[in-house]
């Protein structure tokens, strides 16, 4: 990394527990539901049960009537709010005007339709069952497929064909290198409906100071100043008066990255009573009503030369989008074109999207958000293309890859990989695991007729998003660096970490730069009465380009900190190391505290030069980052039960330089946890009227901890030039690589029985039937 | 997520939850199946009953040559005490399989029976078990078989204001081989097909099967058909493959997004065979 700092002993690269767990883990963290105020009351949401109804009246005297309750809003008082806002835009893109509440008809089940507010939760909860609602319920589709077929129902009157919009994207010559192949394969592949589920709902406190016309919303979000900017437009207050306050956030995956009905609307309210506001999303209500993820039918084309070189690549990609556009909806699938060509070396590609309105919840971007789904589609059909030319699948991917000279490589995405080295992490998954010999085994195994497999994955993913004209609301970062008085440092982020550790690693970044103790270091984020400006944490941003934006802060700081000691050592000639500025002459010194007392001192000041110490930056990154790994997993297929057991997991990842590898590991295995969710337990089912059959974690199977392998996880590390630090994200790769790894081996196990393709979730019962010879 | 108003009684003696009870009255043990109901409001009682101050519900004790175990035993104290491990095994068995260690460290025996889950592991293990039930009312105490006491889905032979206060099983006679072996659904941890076993070998023949079966259908059995055909037999491969090949004989099977009713009838063949397997090796 480019330092100055001479310190014995660096942090960057150390293993280190993260400051923010004590909090955490001793319950002392405050989430928004910790938060109270004097006369607070709460809200309950009155939730549609239909996926399409007409609502012929709704009758809130019997809610109001119930002692406790302060007030009931319907659609009718909240029509002239702000719509829900898209912030993606592409070319045809059908936004239907997405209000706060419903107004005459609802479109998905679990589309708010009215908010009690109350004293208390359950008073409030009370009245929403006396609220009577005239329904007259409608026919809904809930199936992507089935959305497009004529005659289907229309989920918004105005848009029959349910076509959200169409996108097309086309490099090089497709057509006639699918004419000259030697070899084309062909697959439906599915990345099916997934629900986040953070640990922390959804919730929302709002404050409205009637005096200063202030309006303060806790929320549990990822990007707090664009929930500002945006909501403040909604409810028609000035920017300046909404404060936005992302406290403790458990966990978001993306669903969270992003701006709800809920926040404006306690906005709304918190005005109108002029009295604080809470509302806490149940469980159910988070299964309902905040946003999904993935919902995917793809249709792949591969070609081929007969030696195995990859010539074409065809994708018709069916996005479900669910009822409405929320913040980044339609721009999720147009990643996953981004990044359909993978790793490999291929020029010519042709991809189509349809985005399908259903009688769903949106969905949006969720842990890897449109990578996962084209990784999940490349990895599989090099899988494919592979059994198909009798090619061994690391054989195959060794001879497309890009290679190490070829970088920066333009890709026929309109891309620019920044960096990478394909083979490392392949060569050393393969070693790791013992390829040669796992083959043997399961040589062996076949033969005593039982059913092993072994499948790898070797993907590459878009992370540090991202270069500002690339995103809807500019993609750079900023951090502003205080060094107090007292020589203690307080560095405030603009993105707002939720689990990623950047209290950690920023630290471990600005003790080294500045020479100072780690425990010296605090990080502040998700305020912005606090906080200047910034974006947020999501798409593996926060620390390439939030920890980039404070690396470059503090080299403002570290030139202002040697004029101060030029001044105070007599010395023209001074330079900075280990927290102290030391004169190259005399070798006298004086300390960062002393420099920083001096500085707001200011008895006397260097020529040209402010008193204080403190510096803010806004980075804009040249390009995004291109991490990259291989992942091999060995399962073992049950015949008699179709049980699936994952006997190993290798997992080598590339995300350039590591700041803290207990970190990275961590975010390792969450993702493969998440990926492995996919790949065997985890779907949104909703049946043919709109109903979610799967709205409870009674049947939505997120993986516990005791069923997850244990993760032999490590790493190559290839530096991105995009950054100084040369770190380029990691809170997706795990599931990025985990779920093709994971259907590839199980699709290698029951390959001598004709199998091909498994669609996720691969349940027992699934793989039961294909060991019968009955059809998935 | 938020129960409606509810009234919430602690009573301090059996006789003083029974005049609880009266009126419509929801007992209260571990919480672990009604407090999810009331919090989604698919359960909404006016009253509830909270046994845990009930003295003599919680308790473990060996009389008559049966253990006798009280409505308030947790799934961990069944699953961990040595009485129960060593006295009936198969009870400690289908309590370790119980949900997560936070549900066996709060639900309970009485509870988890009573509610009569159509995929709980407990009644597998009590038809195997031929448990007998000791129920209290106001008019008095009565005793009824596991067979008679699980009726249907979520409904057991218990009436209005009755309370389940003990369940007995036999004190295992060594030899006695045992298995609960269980196909989990994964988000709920309920058995898809919980299949628990019994058998006793005498002179290279069997001399006693038992074989109760839960999750398949509306309601846990005692496989009858299972046990005649392998009572009598060495109980190898192709007995034990032929006995269990009819577990699911005459039952309408389960059928939901987890599993389709050829499916669990499918498991249940192949968890019977699992679990015979199993108590027939222990039983040597």
């Amino acid at each position: 990394m480019a330092s100055t700092v001479t310190k014995t002993e660096t942090l960057f690269g150390k293993r280190m527990k993260r400051k923010e767990d004590p909090r955490l883990i001793t319950g002392t963290a405050t989430y928004v539901d910790d938060i109270q105020m004097p006369g607070m009351h709460h809200a309950v949401i009155l939730r549609s049960p239909y996926a399409a109804a007409r609502i012929r009246s709704i009758d809130t005297k019997r809610a109001l009537e119930l002692p406790g309750v302060a007030a009931v809003f319907t659609g009718a008082d909240v029509k002239d709010v702000g719509p829900v806002p898209c912030g993606a835009s592409l070319p045809g893109l059908r936004v239907p005007h997405h209000h706060v509440l419903a107004q005459d008809r609802t479109y998905f089940v679990g589309h708010p339709v009215a908010v009690v507010v109350a004293a208390d939760r359950y008073i409030a909860r009370d009245a929403v069952d006396r609220i009577e609602v005239d329904w007259e319920p409608l026919d809904a589709v809930a199936d992507p497929e089935k959305a497009l077929e004529a005659g289907a129902p229309a989920v918004h009157p105005q848009w029959p064909d349910n076509k959200a919009f169409d996108y097309h994207q086309e490099h090089g010559e497709v057509d006639k290198v699918f004419a000259e192949a030697d070899v084309v394969v062909k697959q439906r592949i599915t990345s099916q409906r997934l629900i986040p589920c953070a640990m922390e709902t959804r919730g929302v406190v709002a404050e409205w100071r009637s005096g200063e016309k202030a309006l303060t919303i806790y929320t549990s979000t990822q990007i707090p100043h664009l929930m500002r900017s945006l909501v403040a437009g909604m409810l028609g207050i000035p920017e300046n008066k909404l404060r936005a306050v992302a406290p403790e956030v458990g966990g978001g995956f993306g669903s969270k990255l992003n701006v709800y009905a809920e926040e404006a609307l306690m906005g709304f309210v918190a005005m109108k009573i002029g009295k604080p506001v809470k509302w806490i999303e149940s469980r159910r209500e988070n299964m309902l009503a905040t946003t999904h993820g993935r919902g995917h039918v793809d249709y792949y084309e591969i070609a081929a030369k007969k030696d195995g070189t990859i010539v074409g690549i065809k994708l018709k990609l069916i996005q479900d989008v669910g009822s409405y556009h929320q913040l980044l909806t339609p721009a999720i699938p147009t990643l996953s074109v981004l990044m359909m060509p993978g790793v490999y070396r291929c020029q010519n590609i042709r991809a189509d999207i349809v985005g399908v309105f259903t009688n769903c919840v949106p969905t949006d971007a969720y842990r890897g958000a449109g990578r996962p789904e084209a990784m999940h589609g490349i990895e599989r059909m090099v899988d494919i293309l592979a059994a198909e030319m009798k090619m061994d699948p690391a054989e195959l991917r060794l001879k497309n890859f890009i290679q190490p000279e070829e970088f920066p490589y333009a890709t026929a995405t309109g891309l620019t990989y920044d960096s990478g080295d394909y083979d490392k992490p392949l060569k050393k998954a393969l070693e790791i695991a013992g390829y040669a010999k796992l083959r043997e085994e399961q040589r062996a195994a076949r033969s005593a007729g039982r059913l092993m497999g072994i499948g790898l994955s070797t993907y590459g993913e878009i992370c540090a998003i991202g270069p500002s004209p690339a995103t809807p609301a500019g993609g750079w970062e900023s951090a502003t660096v205080r060094i107090e008085p007292s020589g203690k440092v307080t560095v405030h982020t603009g993105c707002s970490p939720h689990g990623q550790g950047e209290e950690t690693t920023f630290a471990q970044i600005a003790a080294d730069e500045l020479g100072v103790d780690i425990e010296d270091v605090i990080v502040l984020h998700g305020d912005t009465a606090i906080v200047q400006y910034g974006i947020g944490t999501f798409g593996s941003r926060g620390t390439a380009i939030g920890g980039t934006a404070m690396y470059f802060a503090i080299q403002e700081l570290k030139a202002k900190i040697k004029r101060f000691g030029a001044m105070m050592l007599g010395c023209d000639e001074v330079r900075f190391e280990d927290g102290r500025c030391v004169c190259g002459k005399t070798g006298k010194s004086v300390t960062i505290q002393e420099i920083a007392a001096a500085s707001y001192r200011a008895m006397k000041l260097p020529p040209n030069t402010e008193p204080g110490m403190v510096a803010t930056y806004f980075w804009e990154p040249p390009n995004f980052t291109f991490p990259f790994g291989a992942h091999i997993v060995v399962t073992e297929v049950d015949k008699e039960t179709g049980d699936i057991a994952v006997k190993r997991y290798v997992a080598v990842d590339d995300c350039g330089k590591i700041i803290n590898p207990l970190i990275v590991a961590g975010q390792i295995h969450g993702g493969v946890a998440q990926g492995l969710g996919q790949a065997l337990y985890e779907e949104a089912v909703y049946d043919d009227s709109g109903q979610l059959m799967t709205g409870e974690f009674m049947d939505y199977c997120v993986p516990k901890s005791t069923m997850v392998p244990w993760i032999e996880d490590s790493n190559t590390e290839t530096p991105t030039p995009v950054n100084p630090l040369g770190i380029k994200g990691v809170g997706e790769a795990g599931t990025i690589g985990c779920s093709p790894a994971v259907v590839n081996s199980v699709v290698d196990a029951l390959s001598p029985l004709g199998v091909r393709h498994i669609d996720m979730p691969m349940t027992p019962e699934k793989i039961w039937k294909l060991v019968r010879g009955g059809a998935a | 997520m938020i129960a409606q108003n509810f009234e919430y009684e602690t009573p301090a003696t059996l006789d003083e939850a029974l005049d609880l009870m009266e009126g419509g009255a929801k007992a209260l043990a571990g919480g672990m199946s009604l407090i999810p109901l009331m919090k989604l409001r698919l359960a909404a009682p006016e009253k509830v009953v909270d046994l845990r101050r009930v003295p003599g519900l919680n308790s473990i004790r060996t009389a008559d040559g049966r253990l006798h175990i009280g409505a308030m035993v947790t799934h961990y104290e069944l699953e961990s005490t040595p009485l129960v491990r060593t006295g009936c095994p198969l009870l400690a068995m289908a309590a370790a399989t119980i949900g997560d260690v936070q549900v066996r460290n709060l639900g309970t025996i009485g509870g988890s029976i009573a509610h009569a889950d159509p995929a709980a592991d407990y009644p597998a293990a009590l038809q195997a078990l031929e448990a007998v039930i000791r129920i209290a009312g106001k008019g008095g105490e009565r005793r009824m078989s596991a067979a008679e006491f699980f009726v249907d889905t979520f409904t057991t032979a218990l009436e209005p204001g009755e309370l389940v206060v003990e369940t007995s099983v036999p004190l295992e006679a060594a030899g006695t081989g045992v298995s609960y072996q269980k196909c989990t659904q994964p988000a709920s941890g309920f058995a898809l097909v919980g299949v628990a076993a019994r058998v006793i070998k005498e002179g290279g023949r069997v001399s006693l099967a038992r074989v109760g079966v839960t999750g398949l259908a509306g309601s846990s059995y005692r496989a009858g058909n299972v046990e005649t055909l392998l009572v009598g037999t060495a109980g190898g491969e192709e007995d034990v493959k032929k006995a269990a090949a009819v577990v699911a004989e005459g039952k309408e099977a389960n059928s939901d997004i987890h599993a389709s009713a050829d499916y669990r009838a499918h498991l249940a063949r192949v968890y019977t065979a699992r679990a015979l397997r199993a108590a027939l090796g222990m039983a040597g």
